[in-house]
């Protein structure tokens, strides 16, 4: 036997995968530090480490915000109906049945009414799991009907924002809902009701250009990628790397287009703070 | 400027230029009947393809290079017209022109994206793709408007707001959004025309109105066909299929509700004959300014909010 050979007790790092219970544990994409999920969960799905913010769904953040049992969701099974008939690789109906079924949401937009630390807010909050986030008359409407009844209520309005842009699918339809959706964000801002935009990973497109950075104040996670094109085009068009942290939350506070940055678990807390702050 | 010919605009060119060329021995050769018969055939032609229009073929019509554009409807249709430069902030956007002239004897704002003819003039109209600028220029234009009272009419033809750094980094988002927000409650009459080309928010960043127009042979939606194909398809070669997927005429946003009316071209569309297409806009621009003039200010607002309010198709 040649002395070099490993005996067969070593460690090897397939053994070690092995002892981890399958889907416990995740990897961050910035750090690689791997957390168990539970503690994942426990550090509102941000690294440990390095402060990475996951991307997260409305279900979590609405948990993380309100107060519990206080949500009361509007207009829920509001749904697409294809009106253009739209075919790609797949037929856009195909597409809304399977990412319903997959996903349980019917579009990329949640909205209610509910409580933030005894505030009552009219919330809306997306789902980029939904075909990227992606405004089509459906997320149109919801954020309107949101916007109606904060307006109704008094209530100030909290929008948080995670998407590619408008949804092709829909064509003209879907950019018009930009139009839809800042035309009574001016009637809101013509009653004197405040609205807070929380912009997430990623903000683009469409819906950067409409409501997500008309808020009365503009906040965002820490990294989170805003824009109106994506990167990818911007390369594309100019030929160039782009620069180091171009696009990213703490760019558009140096560029004057947020106010704050704040880290999800700091969120509700500031949220309260400048409410009370406008309100009383 | 040599003349540019769409590859389905041939037959009917050709046919132009034999019955041109037959014209000028018709004084010496007795061949007027046989310019008859083929002045006749052109016709019959003209209308075969132009009423079957595929969407493709109606895109490539309005970036025709030689259709008009905002400058040149300016200059047919107001007199009087004074350019007005600069958003007060950062600088002066050559994408987009704008300025008071009278139409007929009314004062109005007109304004819209301005593309170029050729590479100079392109590079320094940066093909209509506007910056941030461009769009806070024309919302410092309509607020005067609106503080004296005229209505305004803009003009619709760009391939998009423009993808850049400095674009990124001056707020091009901000930019359209704030135009979609204060357009929406301005207490004057504000009239819409796709002249052209309607790429996506770029378009819209100066397309919120009482009255939304569209010229037969423009194209309006959220995104550019090849875009479309680039991304659903992941290849560049879909356009015509994506532009068939889009919906984009001006039929189809009629059917969509978004378009109110459709502004007929010349026979052969706008670029044939640009100052018949001048002034069929003026006259229609003269009609709906009319009835917009007589509805109160607080009235226009509500209509405009409602009219965007109903856009979409949705089941509870």
């Amino acid at each position: 036997m040649a002395w070099f050979r490993r005996s067969k007790q070593n460690i090897s790092s397939d053994g070690q995968k092995k002892d981890i219970p399958d889907g416990m544990w995740t990897k961050c994409p910035e750090c690689n530090e791997i957390i168990h999920k539970k503690l994942l969960e426990q550090n509102l799905f941000t690294c440990i480490k390095c402060n990475y913010h996951f991307r997260i769904g409305s279900k979590e953040y609405f948990k993380i915000l309100l107060d519990e049992g206080t949500f009361k969701e509007m207009d829920k099974k509001l749904r697409s109906v294809d009106p253009l008939g739209f075919v790609d690789s797949k037929k856009y109906s195909t597409r809304l049945d399977e990412t319903i079924k997959k996903t349980g949401l019917y579009d990329a937009v949640r909205t209610g009414t509910g409580s933030i630390n005894e505030i009552s807010v009219v919330i809306a909050c997306m789902d980029f799991g939904f075909i990227g986030g992606s405004m089509g008359s459906v997320v149109g409407e919801k954020i309107a009907r949101a916007i109606d009844v904060a307006l109704k209520q008094k209530f100030p309005l909290i929008i948080i924002s995670s998407s590619g842009g408008a949804r092709m699918m829909e064509g003209a339809l879907s950019l018009m809902q930009l139009a839809k959706t800042s035309a009574k964000l001016a009637q809101l801002s013509d009653g004197g009701v405040p609205y807070i935009s929380v912009m997430t990973d990623p903000t683009t497109g469409g819906v950067t250009a409409s409501f997500a950075m008309l808020g009365d104040i503009n906040v965002a996670e820490p990294a989170a990628l805003i824009g109106f094109a994506g990167p990818r085009v911007i390369k594309q068009t100019i030929g160039k790397d782009l620069p180091k942290g171009f696009q990213r939350s703490e760019f558009l506070v140096e560029k004057g287009f947020v106010d704050l940055v704040i880290h999800r678990k700091e969120m509700k807390d500031q949220l309260t703070k400048i409410l009370h702050l406008l309100l009383n | 400027m040599a003349k540019v010919v769409l590859e389905f605009e041939k037959p009917i060119i050709e046919l132009e230029q034999k019955i041109e060329e037959m014209r000028k021995y018709a004084d010496n050769l007795d061949i007027v009947d046989e310019i008859e018969i083929l002045e006749k055939k052109v016709d019959q032609l003209r209308t075969s393809i132009y009423s079957n229009l595929t969407r493709w073929q109606r895109v490539q019509l309005a970036r025709h290079p030689e259709r008009p554009y905002t400058s040149d409807y300016i200059h047919m249709i107001v007199d009087d017209f004074v350019e007005l430069h600069g958003d007060r902030t950062f600088g002066d956007d050559k994408a987009i022109v704008g300025g008071f002239g009278r139409l007929d004897k009314e004062t109005v704002l007109i304004l819209g994206h301005q593309k170029g003819r050729d590479t100079k003039s392109n590079l320094y109209r940066n093909f209509g793709m506007p910056n941030p600028e461009g769009y806070r220029k024309a919302l410092r234009l309509m607020k005067l408007a609106a503080k004296f009272h005229k209505p305004i009419i803009t003009l619709l033809d760009t391939p998009g707001a423009f993808p850049g750094i400095e674009a990124e980094e001056r707020g091009q988002a901000e930019a359209i959004a704030r135009n979609l927000f204060e357009m929406s409650h301005l207490p004057v009459p504000i009239i819409v025309v796709v002249i052209g080309e309607g790429a996506s928010g770029g378009a819209l960043g100066i397309g919120v109105g009482n009255r939304i127009l569209m010229f037969e042979n423009s194209w309006y939606s959220v995104i550019a066909p090849e875009s479309c194909s680039s991304i659903l398809w992941r290849s560049w070669d879909y356009k015509e299929q994506a532009a068939e997927a889009l919906k984009l005429t001006a039929p189809d946003l009629v059917e969509q509700g978004i378009v109110d009316r459709i502004v007929p071209e010349p026979q052969g569309g706008a670029h044939r004959n640009p100052d018949e297409a001048g002034s069929i806009l003026k006259k229609i621009l003269l009609e709906e300014l009319r009835t917009l003039k007589k509805v109160k200010p607080e009235k226009l607002i509500e209509q405009r909010i409602e009219k965007f309010s109903k856009m979409g198709a949705w089941k509870e």
